[in-house]
């Protein structure tokens, strides 16, 4: 074991992973991560905490860790490299191990162009990928990057991000390749819509043997409406939504009922695709409906150690 | 080159308001050849700035001219009557040029007319594009003659993030994507594999993050004796 969290051992011992998204508020507030946490205990092995995501200033995503392993749930902190150098990101990596999170989700993370402080400087002294080299080697040797060597490095469990709906399509198993090099463990997925393209990039995964290098937990999200299915299609850069689930959501009498439908009938195809190891559900403003989509595909009652 | 802007008229006259003699100088290099402070600019700023005063009742003594290279201290030097002779100069050349006028005449009031931009290229007429950032430590041989530092949004090492969508960035539809274009390259030149190799983290020291750069050529300063010769000719 590298970091001995829930995940790792659900993982490690062959079993189909479940992990979820908990967006952390725009406030001080710790009370929606707390009612967040009761709500969810129990229906995902971890879950993540995002780091201000689409650039947007919220509570920090390790702080939110401490506050969800409070309620007796284990949480992934995702880093990402925009707001933080390397000083930053080693030292918030030694804090977070101190504080007992096990689980680090290694991303360059979103332009601050996207989000509510478009005016800030952005850092991106690393990529994600070096930041995955980084904290293997410090989790493994002990040896920070300036070459110091440290006493006592953090024992993390270390996941990255890919997207095989980015251009150049010809470049995304490669990169996950260097990524499984760098270090990563698991994979969490941009979310699948087009079912077909992303069996051509498991194919190509599998042809590499990445899938036993990696854990893939197969990104979803579950879609509430034809506008939002719409927006994904059109405005959302490295997104692909066939025409298809566009137009079944517009048909659907009820959309919120076939968006969970939809999201229950991708997570059986997904389960069925070879070195696919689990799903990832990003339930965006919408946390009420994981237990329900992972009850009904069939994903309960989660392992336990 | 450097490519620069030139400020907005409003914020120039703002600068301006509290002098009376005004000396404009623009620079025939860099600023020339991307359209913001070459003679026809300076000429241009001038006048607007006349008429600008004529409409609003100011008086001010307006002149305008220009020098070869604002940043060459030698070319300043011949214009250094008409420098001091103003209250303020307004300069029209990139913030080096600006610069060199102040440390020259550190008493005399100098003040940017342009907003200096980037290391770029003329794309085509009317066009600039940033190609370098100056970070001391060209790596362009690994990655099909693109720089990712400065044309990817996110100075990405290592290939493309998940926001490349038809070949194009995320922060800006109109720009292509600086990974995808490496890619294009690469495989145009047959060297496809380049794009499984890790590239660790950047030592940014070599940039402006290790404090400001001073660069010393020692073959070519000049000795004492020749330092002498050279200002007894001037």
């Amino acid at each position: 074991m590298k970091a001995g969290s829930n995940l790792e051992k659900v993982l490690e011992s062959g079993k189909f992973a479940v992990t979820a998204e908990i967006g952390p508020p725009q406030s001080a507030n710790p009370e929606p991560l707390t009612h967040h946490a009761r709500m969810l205990k129990g229906y995902a092995d971890a879950f993540n905490l995002t780091d201000n995501q689409t650039a947007v200033v919220r509570l920090s995503s390790i702080a939110s860790a401490v506050i969800i392993m409070r309620e007796g749930i284990e949480p992934v902190i995702q880093m990402t490299c925009r707001d933080r150098n390397r000083i930053g990101l080693q030292s918030d990596l030694f804090g977070a191990a101190a504080l007992g999170v096990k689980n680090v989700l290694c991303l360059t993370g979103d332009h601050h162009i996207f989000g509510n402080e478009k005016a800030a400087k952005g850092v991106f002294d690393f990529d994600s990928i070096v930041e995955l080299k980084v904290f293997d080697d410090l989790r493994n040797s002990g040896k920070q990057l300036g070459g110091e060597q440290i006493k006592d490095p953090p024992k993390t469990y270390l996941g990255c991000a890919e997207n095989p709906f980015a251009t150049p399509y010809e470049w995304r198993a490669a990169r996950l390749a260097k990524k499984a090099a760098a270090g990563a463990d698991f994979c969490q997925t941009q979310a699948i819509f087009d079912m077909k393209m992303f069996e051509r990039w498991m194919d190509e995964i599998r042809g590499r043997g990445l899938d036993k290098k990696v854990h893939i937990l197969a990104g979803v999200i579950p879609v509430k409406s034809a506008g939002s299915a719409r927006y994904m299609k059109n405005k959302v850069p490295g997104m692909i939504v066939p025409k298809e689930i566009v137009d079944r959501m517009k048909n659907a009498k009820d959309a919120k009922e076939e968006g969970i439908r939809l999201c229950v009938e991708q997570i059986e195809t997904l389960k069925s695709i070879k070195g696919v190891h689990g799903v990832h559900i990003m339930a965006v403003a919408w946390e009420e409906m994981i237990p329900r989509i992972v009850k009904e595909a069939g994903l309960l009652p989660r392992p336990t150690f | 080159m450097i490519v620069a802007k030139r400020k907005p008229l409003g914020e120039i006259v703002e600068m301006l308001a509290p002098y009376q003699k005004i000396t404009v100088i623009g620079c025939r290099s860099c600023v020339a050849i991307c359209l913001a402070g070459g003679e026809k600019e300076v000429k241009m700023l001038v006048s607007a700035l006349k008429i600008k005063n004529r409409k609003e009742g100011r008086k001010q003594q307006i002149d305008g001219f220009v020098v070869e290279r604002q940043c060459e201290k030698e070319w300043v030097k011949e214009v250094e009557e008409r420098i001091l002779d103003s209250d303020v100069t307004l300069s029209m050349a990139c913030s080096l040029g600006a610069q060199t006028i102040g440390d020259m005449y550190p008493k005399h009031l100098t003040f940017p007319g342009l907003n200096t931009g980037m290391f770029g290229v003329p794309e085509e007429q009317g066009v600039w594009s940033e190609k370098c950032i100056g970070c001391g430590n060209c790596i362009i041989h690994t990655t099909g003659g693109i720089c990712p530092i400065a044309r990817c949004a996110k100075s990405m090492l290592n290939g493309p993030c998940g926001g490349s969508a038809n070949g194009k960035c995320e922060v800006n539809l109109e720009v292509d994507c600086a990974w995808v274009a490496i890619y294009d390259r690469l495989k145009l030149q047959n060297r496809l594999d380049l794009i499984e190799n890790f590239t660790p983290a950047k030592d940014w020291s070599t940039s402006h993050s290790g404090g400001r750069r001073i660069y010393v050529r020692e073959d070519a300063k000049l000795s004492q004796h020749q330092k002498k010769g050279k200002e007894a000719v001037q």
